[in-house]
């Protein structure tokens, strides 16, 4: 485990749960209240794939950027965003992050640097390229961390960027959450190469692989790609692989798969593994976790709350903010 | 009034950019080393360093959403696509990204980034190289377009284009850069008012960028035959300064819309509905167009020109419009 000054194992390692089963919990409230007809649009669930989040997000600073997908609730969660400003954000009311413009496919939050919500897949790649040139021309010791899927490594965009930051030596982790499946095609069917990670050979750039079920593995292998970048080397392909329990969006015939599959990586739960584990290692007592889901109960609760009570756009706001100074 | 190239204008103009604002740099495909494929950065990597000169990849899409990236970032980047034709490798960027963030994202984000392209047919390129697809992007809520139709707005039009917060893209029609024309003492003070480039009270002539001055060819000949044409340079398509246009058109009471892009769905049929939408009691014969014929834009000179707006068109269209209700 990596631990820095202070912070014990024990501290560190209820951290990184914490943020998985936040994820968890809030993901389960948002499937609820899509049945109940609060959430609309497209809802794509995280359930599965929270130790990606978990161990690679609190690596990165304040300053620090993250341009990310369609399937971006974890993400903002551990970023930092609070439940109540994403809730609302997916009810589409104005107290949302992005005042109910975006719903659940664009989260965006200025001042913890998150630049969405990107919902077309690969369009995320260039703009956080653009961010750490910006960061790199500017002098500014930071790190972007672009985040997309497996299925975003398909697109040319994700070669664009992969050749343009490895040739301007840009401070950018391209980690991309490799859960598979690209919508219902699979990795074999949608791949030639379906080891991602080994694409960044061909333009000379860092990588390694991770098992993104393993909240610990990716924490350690995201300070590598951290520390990689922070020490000038250029940017890093990190991959991790992962696994979504829930269908694509909120409903889908899942034809592409089979429920063996599906239960078969559901032993890999990342939470129950590493529950498990600080269990085995006597750093998560019962209590301990009792508390843990108690306080993020309350907090999922409270998210619902501020949603409900959140008020709707005006409607005379429609044409605000398409433009800074409209001509 | 100093003479100059629209070239030396645009280059003028950059030149400016890079001077003043530090956070100002470019980049795009062979703009450093081969000096831009219309040699309008040309010195510019010697002048001002690869840092800010920046010579990308082939890679529009990268480039163009790099560009997004580093105006969030806090910086002005300025984008070269070398042609619009190549913009449509660039378009998701474009459209799903500088145009939609400030809205989608409640308004936490502003996307100063301007680009300018190259557009426009006539020099035998053939159909992959001569589009006219400005309209495109006019379509687009979240962009603005302009497009300078002469020297002095090629010298000051990208210097207001920098100092808007949203994204601007800037068409140059390709074969204005060697044309030379007067620069005013007064630099244009406001991006989107259309200009009247010629007064006349027989008919409005309304037209933008490279067509500008066929208009005004035809404008001279009409003018021997007694003809007085009013020429309006719309300067900004999106948004469009139809004031202007319905002003003129109370004194002239006809219209002709002079447009590169392809008829079908072009923005001479969004001039004419807003025409037809609040001018129309105004009017004494239909509006009329002059655009390009409906073909994918051939090689051959004589069937290049046949497919082009030219001033013969542009004349014998005003002439019949004038012959119809007279």
């Amino acid at each position: 485990m990596v631990t820095t000054g202070a912070i014990s194992a024990r501290e560190q390692s209820h951290g990184l749960l914490r943020h998985m089963l936040r994820i968890r919990r809030f993901e389960e409230k948002s499937a609820e209240l899509y049945s109940a007809g609060k959430i609309r649009g497209f809802l794509h669930l995280y359930i599965g794939e929270e130790a990606v989040a978990a161990g690679a997000i609190p690596l990165l600073g304040a300053d620090d950027a993250i341009v990310s997908t369609y399937r971006e609730h974890g993400h903002a969660l551990v970023r930092g965003m609070s439940a109540g400003t994403i809730m609302a954000e997916m009810y589409g009311k104005a107290n949302g992050c992005s005042r109910g413009r975006g719903g659940s496919m664009h989260l965006f939050d200025a001042a913890l640097r998150f630049y969405g919500g990107n919902a077309i897949v690969a369009g995320g790649l260039p703009v956080a390229v653009g961010l750490a040139l910006a960061d790199q021309m500017q002098g500014h010791p930071r790190v972007t961390a672009c985040l997309f899927g497996d299925g975003a490594v398909d697109e040319g965009e994700f070669h664009e960027s992969l050749n343009l930051s490895a040739l301007w030596k840009l401070p950018v982790v391209f980690l991309c959450e490799n859960n598979l499946y690209a919508m219902g095609t699979a990795l074999e069917r949608h791949e030639a190469q379906t080891q991602i990670y080994a694409k960044a050979d061909a333009y000379g750039m860092a990588s390694a692989i991770v098992d993104g079920m393993d909240v610990l593995a990716v924490h350690q292998a995201m300070q590598v790609a951290v520390d990689h970048i922070r020490a000038g080397k250029g940017p890093y392909l990190l991959e991790a692989r992962t696994y979504r329990f829930r269908a694509h969006s909120m409903y889908d015939a899942e034809l592409y798969r089979s429920q063996d599959e599906v239960n078969e990586w559901k032993h890999r739960d990342p939470i129950t593994l590493f529950t498990t584990k600080l269990q085995q290692e006597s750093l998560l007592t019962d209590a301990e976790l009792a508390e843990m889901e108690a306080q993020i109960a309350a907090e999922v609760a409270a998210a619902v709350a501020i949603a409900e009570a959140g008020p709707w756009e005006p409607v005379e706001d429609l044409l605000k903010d398409v433009y800074t100074c409209p001509a | 009034m100093p003479r100059m190239t629209y070239r030396e204008a645009v280059r003028s103009a950059l030149r400016e950019a890079l001077q003043t604002n530090p956070r100002v740099f470019l980049m795009g495909e062979d703009i450093g080393r081969y000096g831009g494929a219309y040699a309008c950065s040309k010195g510019f990597l010697d002048e001002f360093g690869p840092e800010r000169i920046r010579d990308t990849p082939l890679c529009e899409s990268t480039f163009v959403g790099a560009g997004i990236g580093a105006a969030l970032g806090g910086m002005r980047p300025i984008v070269e696509i070398m042609t619009v034709n190549f913009s449509l490798l660039a378009l998701d960027q474009i459209v799903n990204g500088a145009a939609t963030l400030r809205h989608m994202s409640g308004g936490q984000f502003s996307v100063p980034l301007v680009i300018r392209m190259a557009t426009g047919g006539g020099r035998q390129l053939a159909a992959q190289h001569s589009h006219s697809l400005e309209v495109w992007y006019a379509h687009i809520p979240g962009i603005k377009v302009v497009a300078p139709a002469t020297v002095t707005d090629a010298r000051y039009m990208l210097g207001l284009a920098l100092q808007e917060p949203d994204p601007v893209i800037v068409f140059e029609h390709a074969l204005q850069y060697p044309m030379e024309g007067n620069l005013d003492e007064s630099p244009p003070q406001d991006l989107f008012r259309a200009a009247v480039r010629r007064a006349g009270n027989d008919v409005t002539v309304v037209t933008y960028g490279g067509s500008l001055w066929k208009c005004l060819q035809a404008a001279d000949q009409l003018a021997e035959q007694g003809i007085q044409a009013e020429v309006i340079d719309l300067r900004s398509l999106r948004p469009l300064d139809m004031d202007t246009v319905l002003t003129s058109l109370k004194k002239t009471h006809r219209a002709v819309i002079v447009d590169e892009g392809w008829r079908t769905c072009s923005l001479a049929a969004e001039i004419s509905a807003q025409i037809m939408e609040r001018g129309f009691y105004d009017l004494d014969a239909p509006v009329a167009r002059v655009c390009s014929a409906e073909v994918p834009i051939p090689y051959a000179r004589h069937l290049e020109e046949a497919a082009l707006p030219r001033v013969e068109r542009i004349v014998a269209t005003i002439k019949e419009l004038l012959a119809h209700h007279e």
